[in-house]
């Protein structure tokens, strides 16, 4: 704070109103109860006491998404449920940030080639902002992954720089819109007509033999 | 009582309805028509010396070799199997029967291979048959409430098919 640091007695101190908001909401992350699969049980792990996530202040689980400003998605997400997640996260009040903890999460994990009820990465359903790789991952790497999102909540400046809240970086939703042709009223008649377009790609891409 | 007697009682009652059998296996096997099915589980169920009281759980497994060039060495024409195993808490003795289907009802894909529902004799069978129609595609007429059980209702196909492919994209979400 330059000039302004030390000219007065000790017990007060300078910062800035941002500075202060941002100390504030770092140390008191709040994440939503939102275990899916195993992972959760290292969540759970780390918020007990060995871990103890309390001591970055985010020990509060939440079990409702109106109270919490931090989703941990922690285990698989299926197609049935990623409805849920979004809904979940649209639930939530800003500023929020989401965690992918464990491989499942990161990009579809174990499921990713014969998983057909599997989300290929939860990142086609909400934005993420830190991912936390791992089978499951140890306690202490859901810690780090707390502590890069402490360090994107301290370079907020949503003060001053007037930057949008609602979108955290990558501002990536993943929705993916087929083009028009291969929709189709009758959803069987659809699928028939996506995997035909599938194919066909494949087949196109292929490289012709010499 | 052994496998052998089993079928054997089988036998003498059904005759040419059993239309094969297999007691070497480590879980021996009666092979039925769809259409008999319920009559040889009710005779297994209600006779008094085989009192088969409990169906452990019925299987759907989907006979195909989806590369055309493995097809030939695979060993067995494409068709789909529905698998019961039964046991009997009195006589403390288990028999499977099987189902033998074609892979669609009368060859006509997306028709699915029928097999009468066990429901009137076993509530056990409920959710089984259900998953059963979810995730291999078998109908089973005369169940109460045959939906899906695992996959949202909306989906379309039946995943454990061999032949099945992936959706591009559920609700919004891509899927490949």
């Amino acid at each position: 704070m330059g000039w302004l640091e030390g000219r007065f007695e000790e017990s007060v101190m300078t910062t800035t109103l941002e500075q202060a908001i941002n100390w504030a909401r770092e140390s008191s992350m709040w994440p939503m109860t939102f275990g899916l699969a195993c992972c959760a049980i290292e969540m759970m792990a780390t918020g007990a006491s060995r871990f103890d996530i309390d001591r970055f202040g985010a020990g509060a689980f939440r079990a409702t998404p109106r109270q919490a400003d931090l989703m941990i998605v922690a285990g698989t997400v299926n197609f049935k449920m990623a409805a849920r997640v979004r809904r979940l996260y649209n639930q939530m009040p800003d500023p929020k940030f989401v965690i992918a903890m464990g491989a499942c999460t990161c990009g579809g994990g174990p499921y990713y080639k014969y998983g057909y009820n599997v989300v290929k990465g939860v990142d086609l359903v909400v934005p993420v902002d830190v991912y936390v790789p791992g089978c499951p991952p140890r306690p202490e790497a859901l810690l780090e992954g707390l502590m890069r999102i402490q360090d994107k909540v301290r370079a907020m400046k949503d003060l001053t720089r007037g930057q949008p809240l609602e979108v955290p970086i990558p501002s990536r939703t993943g929705f993916t819109l087929l083009p028009p042709e291969l929709n189709d009223p009758d959803p069987q008649k659809a699928v028939e007509k996506q995997n035909a377009w599938a194919k066909r790609n494949k087949e196109l891409g292929t490289p012709a033999k010499a | 009582m052994t496998a052998t007697d089993l079928v054997a009682r089988l036998e003498e009652k059904f005759g040419a309805k059993i239309k094969s059998k297999n007691l070497q296996a480590i879980d021996p096997f009666v092979v039925v028509e769809a259409v008999d099915l319920l009559d040889v589980c009710r005779f297994l169920k209600e006779n008094a010396d085989l009192g088969f009281d409990l169906l452990h759980d019925i299987s759907g497994v989907d006979y195909l070799e989806p590369d055309p060039k493995k097809a030939p060495k695979a060993g067995f024409d494409p068709h789909v199997e529905v698998v019961y195993h039964l046991q009997s808490f009195k006589h403390l003795h288990r028999l499977v029967v099987k189902v033998i289907l074609p892979r669609w009802k009368d060859d006509t894909p997306g028709q699915l291979p029928e097999v009468p529902s066990l429901t009137p004799l076993y509530g056990s069978a409920d959710w089984h048959e259900r998953e059963v129609y979810d995730l291999v595609g078998v109908y089973f007429p005369g169940h109460p409430n045959l939906t899906r059980i695992l996959l949202s209702e909306d989906w379309v196909g039946h995943p454990l098919r061999k032949d099945y492919e992936f959706p591009l994209e559920y609700h919004g979400i891509r899927g490949r």
